[in-house]
């Protein structure tokens, strides 16, 4: 089409399009026209995300500076959240440790136990129990997190009782295991990083069970081969294999953790003390907090939650970020090129 | 080291599918013996019996006897993973360990025979490798990690990663098949000095690499789509090549059919 206009140049003509022209003129720019609106869709859908994420940014940072400038406190190290007082005085110092030390020990929890019922459904069950039992985890990452919350705060608490008594008994010198009352009930960070952990298993397991199903069976063979036991095999060949697979899924399951909102906020009896005591019911999470003051927030009040939940966000990004950069420094012996 | 294969009445299954029929045959030690035959006869399926994969396959059953020497290979008190580390494989694709360094992928077997000391390490990755043809193309790049090497030295670095842990056998799964004509012409050449080492069960779907490596060859045949595999005749490489004794080894072999 270019070529015949640029060389026929100026007319315009009408009795130029005989039947052949017209056929050949007509059906390639059908075909650039689908080509152009995939082009449009696809295109616009990444352009779309890139907007949708800074107008997010945008939003919290000009919520949340709003509110920053007016508190009267440190908001990095402030333990309290008053943002109702003359002058407000509130931070994010309880929140952010709540955050992030649920996290990672709903992390260890989960991340081992994840990986193990992966390679259980995988590489050692048999498949009339393998089918079910990965059916089953399905089942489990599609319960609504409040349903979690009301399972944690109805059963779980008073059954963590025994668990509590056992680590403060034997592991109470360690400070973080240490119970300031005894037997009290444990609406603590440590339920919630329990109750955390297990709702972000079937994530991870679902992710893991998926990589470990790829790995090459000339890799799994070229380990057998050499003598290797069930084990060895995994240890060899799998896990290296599904490496960078384990690590994007275990971040989906940190972030969600990170972000719980309902199971935290219906299970922690939360406070604005930072305990290193991890079984005493105090602490709070960012999405906790938000949880429970929103609804009788003032405008303020609001923006200052808001702040809050910039912090969980840039958070957010750091860990993806430093993810993608583990993932990024092994890229050479990633078995995606063999 | 080399030992004798002694194989009587052997029979593989998938599930209920009986994919080779009853072979009895006798390869003697630091001998190369080549597989041939159409697809589909069962070939391979026979070399992975002579070290216990076949039954790694969901439904895969053997019956019948692998002497070693004396030691039978199906005996009930044998450990599958402990004959596996007497029977060397290389198979079809070259598979080194993809996230393993060139020298990990070597030391990969002694280590799991609880061979670790670096020193022996050292000196039994480059006997291999040496052993592998390989040596002076690795040797400055040792820690560089296996899947960077052209296709014909990764099927060497597999080479040397089976001949690492000093296998009584070597089996070979259409080793070449994945490769250019020179690096196939490298492997030929490896294998003709791997036999004084090692006792060499190969299988190939080209004749011609079958005449020039082997010293016996056997031929396979299955009767009809769905029928198990059988051996048809094992013998001397240059008179199934020149004599055959059975007609269907002759038509297969001059092109007939297959």
């Amino acid at each position: 089409m270019d070529m015949t206009q640029t060389a026929d140049a100026p007319p315009p003509s009408p009795p130029q399009p005989s039947a052949k022209p017209e056929t050949e003129v007509r059906e390639r720019p059908a075909l650039r026209a689908g080509d152009r609106l995939f082009l449009g869709l696809s295109g616009g859908s990444g352009i779309l995300l890139l907007v949708l994420m800074a107008a997010i940014a945008g939003f919290l940072s000009y919520r949340a500076v709003n509110a920053i400038s007016q508190d009267h406190g440190n908001f990095f190290t402030t333990f309290e959240w008053n943002t109702d007082t003359t002058p407000p005085v509130f931070g994010i110092a309880v929140l952010a440790f709540g955050t992030i030390v649920s996290s990672i020990i709903a992390m260890a929890v989960a991340v081992p136990v994840s990986i193990g019922i992966a390679l259980f459904i995988t590489h050692y069950a048999h498949r009339r129990i393998a089918s079910p039992l990965a059916y089953v985890v399905d089942l489990l990452a599609a319960v609504p997190s409040i349903v979690y919350g009301l399972w944690g705060a109805l059963f779980l608490v008073p059954h963590m009782n025994g668990l509590d008594l056992w680590l403060d008994r034997y592991f109470g010198w360690t400070y973080v295991f240490d119970q300031s009352t005894p037997g009290s009930a444990a609406r603590s960070l440590f339920t919630v990083s329990i109750l955390l952990a297990i709702m972000i298993v079937p994530i991870i397991t679902n992710v893991s069970r998926e990589v470990f199903r790829q790995v090459p069976r000339a890799h799994q063979e070229a380990a057998l081969a050499l003598g290797a036991t069930r084990w060895e095999v995994v240890r060899l060949s799998v896990l290296p294999f599904a490496r960078s697979g384990i690590i994007s899924a275990s971040m989906l399951g940190l972030g969600r953790a990170l972000g719980e909102t309902m199971a935290v906020a219906t299970v922690l009896s939360s406070s604005s003390v930072l305990s290193l005591h991890l079984l005493d019911p105090e602490g709070g999470t960012f999405a906790q907090n938000i949880a429970s003051h929103f609804g009788e927030a003032t405008n303020f009040g609001r923006d200052a939650l808001i702040a809050g939940g910039l912090v969980l966000f840039v958070i957010t990004l750091i860990v993806n970020g430093a993810a993608r950069l583990i993932i990024a420094r092994r890229k050479e012996y990633s078995g995606a090129n063999a | 080291m080399a030992k004798r294969i002694d194989v009587s009445g052997l029979s593989a299954f998938y599930g209920g599918f009986r994919a080779i029929d009853d072979i009895s045959m006798t390869v003697e030690p630091r001998t190369v013996t080549a597989f041939i035959g159409p697809s589909g006869c069962g070939k391979s399926t026979f070399l992975r019996t002579l070290n216990r994969m076949h039954e790694v396959t969901p439904g895969g059953r053997v019956e019948g006897k692998v002497l070693l020497d004396d030691e039978n290979l199906y005996g009930s008190d044998v450990d599958p993973v402990s004959v596996r580390r007497t029977v060397g494989m290389v198979f079809q694709r070259p598979n080194p360990f993809p996230t393993m360094s060139i020298y990990d992928n070597v030391a990969a077997g002694l280590r799991l025979n609880g061979r670790r000391r670096k020193q022996e390490l050292d000196e039994i990755v480059e006997k291999s490798l040496t052993g592998a043809n390989l040596w002076n193309e690795v040797k400055d790049r040792l820690g560089k990690p296996g899947a960077g090497l052209s296709g014909g030295q990764q099927q060497r670095l597999c080479i040397a990663r089976a001949i690492a842990v000093e296998p009584d056998v070597l089996l070979m799964d259409e080793p070449c098949s994945a490769l250019d004509p020179i690096s196939t012409l490298a492997i030929e050449d490896l294998i003709g000095g791997l036999k004084e080492r090692f006792t060499i069960v190969i299988v190939t779907h080209n004749m011609q690499q079958a005449a020039r490596v082997s010293d016996r060859t056997a031929f396979f045949n299955l009767a009809a789509v769905g029928q198990p595999g059988k051996l048809i005749e094992i013998d001397e490489t240059e008179r199934i090549f020149s004599n055959p004794s059975v007609q269907a080894t002759e038509d297969y072999i001059s092109g007939r059919f297959g």
